[in-house]
């Protein structure tokens, strides 16, 4: 049937999504899809939105969908749990994860993997995220800012979710260690299905575009007092948005 | 024993036989019968009946493969029922018959805990307690851990106990002690005198699981004394209900870089009622401590204490408590103290009493975990605590009595 089709390539679809958090609206009618297979990027200016869009999709609780709907492989998951998400194949990257003592990294990364006696799979994922001496420390414990990046790329890689939420990945990231998280971020968004040739999709918040510089984005948008008022290709909006700032932007007519 | 000696001790003791505990409920002593049937000596442990060992088995104390302790003591009520030592150098025993054997024995009996400390103390000596006399020759190391399992079964009975441990120089002790009881809601007392004296350069990790029931009491009361380059490492675990349960040991380090680490663990379900603590006093110079408790609450009440007292140049100690209270009942009351007598020491406490933040259950949620696995992979990470200088077998069975418990929480 051809309804179901088109539902099986658009991995997530947003639909006139209005927010609240402590009761402030702070998304206004967000609608936005994501095709199987491609990745988005998020532009804006600082609290525009774009980190509130990013929860929402997760499901964390303070983030109150008040009107709109998510869909995601088809399925509505606007009331769905956090954790039901993350099964369903969502996975996101915490700017600031929290500690949790005696937690180690070994066991957070074993519980993204939910399989039995993956130990060989878990070292062979820390020595690519170079976190093979953090296994066994106490989880985001006196992590550095880029050692945390890594951390949460390495869960993300054990998790493989189908779609990718990225929130500014490269912020506050060494030149030698950009290289790293943007080819860990690339193999997330890479070819997981061998025989189908299906890849997973991502939606990236970027303010610098330096990310852009590994991943093979097509659509990008810019966020705006909580509403998308551009889309467009995002090397050139990036340009756009260099040159004469998000007043360009503001002007740009969307739909 | 020297007859004076002895009299004083008795003398004291009757003095103090109404003395109220400094802290913790008052128990009435005589709404408990004295447990004075023979019980057979020297039994064969094996042969204890099968639920015995099961209930003995969850304190760690293991009878039907003892291949890998130096050594077992078991009480039941107030007789020691069996005692034998497998490694030179490595003496086990009840303390009534160290007192025949040892003309010195006078000089460790009520010498690191006073008799007349309060009522229940007094009830030890007015009852000619038994109990394990457990001592490290100098310079034996245990291959094995020794095992300790003091045993109530009797209904409505007081248990009397009193405990010698001694590490003479250079030695390395390492002790196994289960507390428990067959008793399932009946009433019951457990009052238990321990002392320790960890001599020059000896080294005694003493790790006892307390596993008791509803309605019982429990009181027990520890000194311990170590002198210069001293080392006790003390290991605690409480996870099941207890009625009423007051203890707060006092280490003494008496000696130049004597060191004193008490681990705690404490879980309160509903009804349990937890009065538990410990006290460093560094009186040597050089001195060090560190306390580490980790006390949940599922419904019961906790009151964790630390007192570290500095009163020698160069000393140090630190004082961690960290409580969680799970559900929506239950209390836990974090009472840490510091006290400094002189310039030059460096004390020092953190405490934190609080439920599971959301955050970090929000965390291990968006990787897809239930709130459910969440929860107790945060609470498991939270009782976790690195143990330094617990011998790996140790530390594996700790570990292994801390999940046990934990299957029973959630
Ligand atoms: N609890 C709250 N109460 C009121 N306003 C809030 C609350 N939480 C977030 N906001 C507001 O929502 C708006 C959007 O914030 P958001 O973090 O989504 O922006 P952002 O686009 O990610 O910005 P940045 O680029 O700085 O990361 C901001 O104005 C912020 O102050
Ligand atoms: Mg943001």
């Amino acid at each position: 049937m051809d309804s179901e089709r088109v539902d099986k390539e658009i991995l997530l679809d947003i639909k006139d999504l209005v927010v609240s958090v402590d009761n402030k609206e702070i998304l206004h009618n967000v609608s936005l899809s994501i095709p199987a297979g491609e990745t988005q990027v998020i532009f804006g200016p600082n609290g525009g939105g774009k980190t509130t869009l990013l929860m929402t999709i997760m499901g964390f609780p303070r983030y109150k969908v008040v009107s709109g709907k998510i869909l995601f492989k088809g399925t509505d998951i606007t009331d769905m749990p956090v954790d039901e998400r993350a099964r369903l194949g969502i996975g996101i990257m915490f700017q600031r994860p929290p500690v949790v003592r005696g937690v180690k990294t070994r066991d957070m990364v074993a519980a993204c993997l939910k399989k039995e006696n993956g130990e060989e799979l878990i070292a062979e994922l820390a020595g690519k995220a170079n976190m093979s001496d953090f296994l066994s420390r106490d989880i985001n414990h006196g992590f550095s800012g880029g050692e945390i990046k890594r951390s949460e790329l390495l869960q993300l890689s054990a998790q493989s979710p189908n779609l990718v939420l990225l929130d500014e990945p490269e912020s506050g990231v060494d030149l030698e260690n950009i290289s790293l998280i943007g080819s860990l971020i690339n193999s997330l968004l890479g070819k997981v299905h061998p025989i189908r040739e299906r890849t997973n999709s991502g939606l990236v918040i970027t303010h610098t575009g330096h990310i852009l510089n590994y991943i093979n984005a097509r659509t990008g948008y810019v966020m705006f007092e909580g509403k998308i008022i551009c889309e467009g290709e995002p090397l050139d909006m990036l340009n756009t948005i260099k040159e004469k700032g998000y007043r360009e932007c503001y002007k740009c007519l969307r739909n | 024993m020297p007859e004076k000696l002895n009299n004083t001790n008795l003398e004291k003791a009757k003095a103090a036989a109404n003395k109220n505990a400094s802290i913790g409920k008052d128990i009435e002593l005589s709404k408990y019968v004295i447990d004075s049937a023979e019980k057979p000596k020297n039994i064969d442990p094996s042969a204890l009946p099968a639920e015995d060992k099961e209930i003995m088995l969850s304190t760690g104390v293991m009878l039907d493969d003892p291949t890998q302790r130096s050594g077992t003591f078991i009480q039941m009520g107030n007789t020691p029922v069996h005692y034998s030592q497998k490694q030179d150098g490595i003496e086990v025993m009840a303390v009534s018959k160290a007192k025949e054997k040892y003309d010195w024995f006078g000089d460790y009996w009520w010498n690191a805990v006073s008799v007349d400390t309060d009522k229940y103390t007094a009830h030890v000596e007015l009852n000619n307690a038994d109990g394990y006399f457990i001592r490290a020759l100098p310079g034996a190391k245990t291959v094995f851990p020794v095992q300790a399992c003091l045993y109530l079964n009797k209904i409505g009975a007081v248990q009397d106990v009193h405990n010698i441990i001694i590490a003479e120089e250079g030695s390395e002790l390492h002790i196994i002690t289960g507390c428990t009881t067959s008793l399932h809601n009946e009433p019951g007392l457990h009052l238990g005198v321990s002392e320790f004296y960890i001599k020059k350069g000896a080294k005694v990790t003493f790790t006892m699981i307390h596993n008791w029931t509803p309605a019982m009491g429990v009181r027990p009361r520890t000194g311990i004394i170590i002198e210069d380059n001293g080392l006790l490492l003390n290991n605690y675990v409480i996870m099941k209900p207890v009625e009423s349960l007051q203890q707060n040991p006092t280490a003494n380090c008496i000696g130049e870089n004597a060191t004193a680490r008490f681990n705690s663990i404490l879980i309160a379900p509903p009804g349990s009622n937890m009065d538990i603590g410990s006290r460093v006093l560094l009186n040597g110079k050089g001195a060090r401590t560190e306390m580490i408790s980790r006390t949940i609450t599922t419904g019961g009440n906790i009151i964790a204490r630390g007192y570290i007292e500095g009163n020698a140049p160069d000393v140090k100690g630190h004082l961690e408590c960290r409580g969680l209270i799970l559900g929506d009942a239950g209390s836990i009351h974090a009472i840490p103290e510091l006290k400094g007598n002189l310039a030059g020491i460096d004390l020092s406490h953190e405490a934190a009493v609080g439920k599971i933040a959301e955050e970090e259950v929000e965390y291990l949620m968006a990787r897809g975990l239930t709130r459910d696995e969440a929860t107790s992979t945060i609470v498991r990470g939270f009782l976790n605590v690195d143990i330094e200088g617990l011998p790996p077998l140790l530390n594996a069975e700790l570990k292994k009595a801390i999940a046990d418990s934990e299957e029973d929480m959630f």
